[in-house]
């Protein structure tokens, strides 16, 4: 493990290396034997924590900028809520103080059978099969899955920032490009060990949201027990109301997908709607309409079209 | 007066201030770290264990298994008398695997993180067979009957009002914050063990057994313990291993257990399913009443959990009977788990209660009172003590339950569906063995037991005992206690160690102030008391606790939410030393059946039997958010046949009966009866 005293050392590091920022989700892996990193390069003090406002008059956040750091910026809980909320409705304050913006991006899943290596798991052994399937899946994803995985992305900040809209700002030795998060992501399909589009040696340096005047935003949670614990389902939304005409809205589920799910149809099905109950159900059966029930976790189906649906309701009252 | 009054633990500061020495802190000189590995598959064999690469591993002293340990003894009996262990197969002594996790081998190193190396590089070669984790039934395994009485099967055909239902408890994990952990050191023959152990006394002679040493050579001390609730009863593999490879190595061993085999390795509250028949004339009399329950256990292993302990005294029925029987599968041996047999049992038969009271029209609290006890019909005797009638109407009024309506979400409050229900509870009143010394000094004095203090008070309620006694203040009683050489004391297990201590504690104490008088001024004397105990004899009289809880839920169907909000709490636990430490015994043990009713189930794995959500982010227990709003009574009246100050103890009777509670107040709120715990949100909205 080493530590990088600078940008470029760490990129210049990186192509043999697994960054470390954090440490809440590599750390835990690595003592469970489930990642097995030959070096460990850590970029926690580099200066990639600042939080500034943009000249449209959007956010740049940092890559390093904590959870905390961002949840209770007094920009994003003015402008962003859906992202405060969301961040702080996970995990506990201790993981956030040291929890990262880019850190959290790359969150690996809590499917059990990913997280204990004496299992089966196509994600951690590519070929090896998936005992989640026809085993314990309560946890696990309707959305997005393959026959060879189907874990659930367990983030509540990557949720809210699906819904804004953020684009990911990416740097490598060679290359710098600017990613838009409904693209970062890879649906499991018949390579459930690649969960992004990051190619090897390319780090992620900040995330950008979109200026959000006139938009109202917001996070709700369910799960079994009130804190402390990953999402059965969560919807992050965001709309521009026009009277009680929705103007524009934007739509991401969590908990339910084996990526933090956007849902354009229901979206588009919501644009110009009256704002009414019916209308916020109908728009969560079309964003539920191509889920598949696992063994045990049919109940998150039903359970999501709630959670989105009290979500918008919320945040047009 | 000192008892009965509310003062603070008197090592209270110790262990805020971090000084407290607890048993996984202790660092021996020359000490050697431990890691037992576990087996990867529940049954079958293991075929060979390759150390090659744990020993090349830096530090690494020594790899054990089956075929180069030290030759254990197996614990053959257990009884109070030779002592008692719940796995009696010594650790490393075959080839056999019959649970996951199994310890196969133990990986001994100069270091912690040496030992962890190199046990993540023995590698264990095995031949498993197929695994015995079928799904229970109530009426598995060859029928023990509990009590009878009457002719309840006639009864129960000829009553037009009952209820015919299984009910279900998952597999809990008890999980106190601190691990099983031992440090062993030997002197010669003699070893020292420093334990995480709810009996010490108990514990000293299962190794004296099982390491075939002299029982005088043996030592056992838990000075403070992290908690235990039943799971540090009696002692667990590690133990042994411990001092086994310290004896030699002729190093001290210290090994601390994880996180994850403290869910494989050291005793769960067993899977039950439970049987309950129950028949009612139209005037809510029971007539019948019959309890048929069953719990897995281990295959070499025999842990009855006898859900049926409080069926047979707490309701007036002339028609009973109770059986239960052992599923044997693969899976480590479970253990008691705080208010064994009683609180999955009372969840149970409440439970029926509460659908007889459905099926009767008639409120469930009226239906309670209507069959209150007079007398222990199970064994026909009387109570020496029993206000359970007076806990039902106090907690009723505390409560406001008068303003319930019947009807499932026919109530409502904030926008949300409130749920109302009511159950019963009791647990056993019984004393074990004890003697006490009581060194007195003039202005001060020590008090010593092999009693141990698990995290309930033990110390402070000792010394307030003491204080009283003797006439000094509290604060110049040094309590001594969690030392195996010391006079011997209770376990900490069956909420008997408040009652145990109290007699022979005031006889220790009137025998040195006896002294005193024929003694120099400035002269040390000693006093000594004892008595017997009453656990496992054939009482005259039935002495248990009795309670009532009253729980609020909330239910918001638009987000399947469900929060338990209130509980209203009225206890019958005898003459309470301690109203603060008491009170908190019974507020955890209500947060304890939150999380049983609510979350806590541990997962195994249908294909491996592996148990799966073993860690605290999937194991869910209820966190400080889910806390309900609590008021906790106690009658206080004394129970003076079980002793002179009238004490009973009051570390499980809290939760007996809150998960039936609960699910009562939840089948109120949405019209879902969950007989199968613990409640889901896909039991609430649908699967």
């Amino acid at each position: 493990m080493t530590r990088a005293a600078s940008l470029d050392d760490a990129l210049r590091a990186a192509a043999s290396s697994q960054y470390c920022a954090g440490g809440t989700t590599l750390i835990d892996l690595m003592r469970q034997d489930v990642m097995r990193p030959e070096r460990v390069v850590a970029i926690n003090r580099l200066p990639l924590t600042s939080i500034d406002t943009t000249a449209d008059g959007g956010l740049r956040i940092g890559a390093l900028a904590t959870n905390s750091d961002v949840a209770h910026h007094e920009r994003v809980r003015a402008d962003y809520r859906v992202l405060s909320e969301a961040i702080l409705s996970g995990a506990t304050t201790q993981i956030r103080n040291m929890a990262t913006t880019g850190g959290n991006l790359l969150q690996r899943t809590r499917c059990i059978y990913f997280r204990d290596p004496h299992s089966a798991c196509n994600k951690r052994e590519p070929g090896s099969g998936c005992p989640a399937i026809a085993g314990y899946n309560r946890n696990l994803a309707v959305l997005g899955t393959s026959e060879h995985c189907i874990a659930s992305n367990p983030s509540d900040q990557n949720v809210a920032l699906m819904a804004l809209g953020a684009a990911i700002d990416v740097r490598s030795v060679a290359v710098t490009r600017t990613i838009p998060i409904d693209q970062f992501y890879r649906l499991p399909g018949e390579t459930p060990e690649i969960e992004t589009v990051l190619e090897p040696g390319e780090l992620i340096v900040g995330v950008t949201l979109p200026p959000m005047r006139g938009w109202r935003s917001h996070y709700l949670k369910l799960r079994d027990r009130q804190s402390y614990e990953f999402a059965l389902a969560s919807a992050a939304v965001a709309v521009r109301l026009d009277g009680s005409t929705l103007a524009d809205v934007r739509i991401a589920l969590g908990g339910v997908g084996t990526i933090p799910w956007r849902t354009p149809a229901a979206e588009a099905a919501l644009r110009g709607a009256t704002v009414s109950r019916d209308a916020f159900r109908a728009a969560a059966e079309i964003a539920l309409r191509d889920a598949r029930p696992q063994s045990e976790n049919g109940f998150k189906i039903e359970l999501a079209k709630r959670c989105l649906t009290q979500a918008l309701i919320e945040v047009t009252a | 007066m000192s008892v009965g009054t509310p003062i603070d633990r008197i090592e209270g500061r110790l262990k805020v201030t971090g000084a407290a020495d607890y048993t996984s802190d202790r660092i021996l000189d020359g000490m050697l770290y431990g890691i037992p590995v576990g087996s990867t598959i529940a049954a079958g064999r293991v075929v060979r264990v390759d150390a090659k690469d744990a020993l090349a591993v830096p530090g690494v002293v020594a790899v054990y298994d089956h075929t180069n340990f030290e030759t254990l003894h197996s614990h053959g009996r257990s009884s109070l008398k030779d002592g008692i262990v719940d796995e009696h197969r010594a650790p490393l002594s075959d080839d056999d695997v019959q649970y996951y996790g199994q310890y196969v081998a133990l990986v001994i190193a100069h270091t912690l993180e040496s030992a962890q190396e190199g046990a993540a590089l023995v590698r264990v070669t095995y031949a498993p067979s197929a695994v015995r984790n079928a799904p229970i039934t109530p009426d598995e395994g060859e029928r023990k009957l509990g009590s009878h009485r009457g002719d309840p099967d006639a009864a129960f055909a000829a009553s037009a009002i009952k209820v015919d239902q299984t009910y279900r408890t998952p597999v809990e994990t008890h999980n106190p914050i601190e691990l099983h952990a031992t440090v062993a050191a030997w002197e010669g023959e003699r070893v020292t063990l420093f334990e995480t152990s709810q009996a010490i006394v108990n514990h000293q002679r299962v190794l004296t057994e099982m390491l075939g040493a002299k029982s005088d050579n043996v030592r056992v001390l838990t000075h403070y313990l992290g908690s235990g609730f039943g799971g540090k009863l009696w002692p667990w593999p590690q133990s042994p291993l411990a001092a086994a490879a310290a004896r030699k190595l002729g190093q001290p061993v210290k090994i601390v257990i994880t996180r994850e085999q403290m869910f494989m390795n050291v005793g769960h509250r067993p899977k039950t399913a439970q049987r309950v028949r129950i028949s009612a004339g139209t005037d809510g009399r029971l007539t019948s009443l019959q309890h048929d329950s069953t719990n897995h256990t281990n295959m070499l292993d025999d842990y009855d959990e006898d859900c049926a302990e409080a069926t047979t005294y707490f309701y007036s029925v002339p028609n009973l009977r109770v059986t239960s029987g052992v599923a044997k599968r693969n899976v480590g041996s479970p253990t008691s788990m705080r208010g064994p047999g009683a609180v999955p049992g009372l969840f149970a038969t409440e439970s029926a209660l509460d659908e007889l009271a459905i099926a009767l029209n008639m409120d469930p609290l009226a239906l309670r009172l209507r069959n209150v006890p007079q007398r222990d019909e199970g064994l026909d005797i009387p109570f020496t003590s029993c206000h359970v009638a007076e806990c039902y109407e106090l907690g009723a009024q505390k409560f406001g339950w008068d303003q319930r309506t019947a009807a499932v979400g026919s109530m409502h409050r904030d926008g949300m569906i409130l749920g109302w229900g009511m159950a019963g509870c009791s647990w056993i009143a019984d004393r074990l063995d004890c003697e006490v010394r009581v060194e007195l000094s003039p202005g001060s004095a020590r008090v010593f037991c092999a009693v141990q203090d698990i995290g309930t008070g033990t110390y402070t309620m000792l010394a307030q005992i003491a204080s009283d006694a003797l006439g000094l203040p509290v604060r110049d009683v040094t309590i001594s206690i969690g030392d195996s050489s010391l006079p011997p004391g209770p376990m900490s297990g069956g909420s008997m160690a408040t009652a145990s201590v109290i007699p022979p504690t005031i006889a220790a104490c009137k025998d040195a102030l006896h002294k005193r008088e024929r003694a120099a001024a400035q002269e040390t004397v000693v006093g000594y008391g004892r008595s017997n105990g009453t656990f496992g004899g054939e009482p005259k009289k039935s002495s248990h606790s009795f309670g009532a809880h009253f729980i609020e839920v909330t239910w918001q169907p638009e987000i399947a939410r469900l929060r338990v909000r209130r509980v209203v709490s009225v206890i019958d636990g005898g003459k309470i030393i301690n109203p603060k430490t008491a009170r908190n015994q019974i507020e955890g043990a209500i947060v304890f059946g939150v999380g049983m009713a609510l979350f806590e189930e541990t997962r195994y794995d249908p294909r491996t039997a592996a148990p799966l959500n073993r860690n605290f982010a999937d194991y869910v227990v209820a966190s400080n958010a889910d806390h309900p709003a609590m008021d906790v009574t106690f009658l206080d009246y004394p129970d003076y046949d079980l002793n002179p100050l009238g004490a009973r103890g009051v570390g499980e009777i809290g939760l007996a009966g809150v998960a039936a509670a609960i699910t009562s107040a939840v089948h109120h709120a949405t019209g879902v009866r969950v007989r199968d715990l613990p409640v889901t949100i896909e039991d609430l909205i649908g699967r």
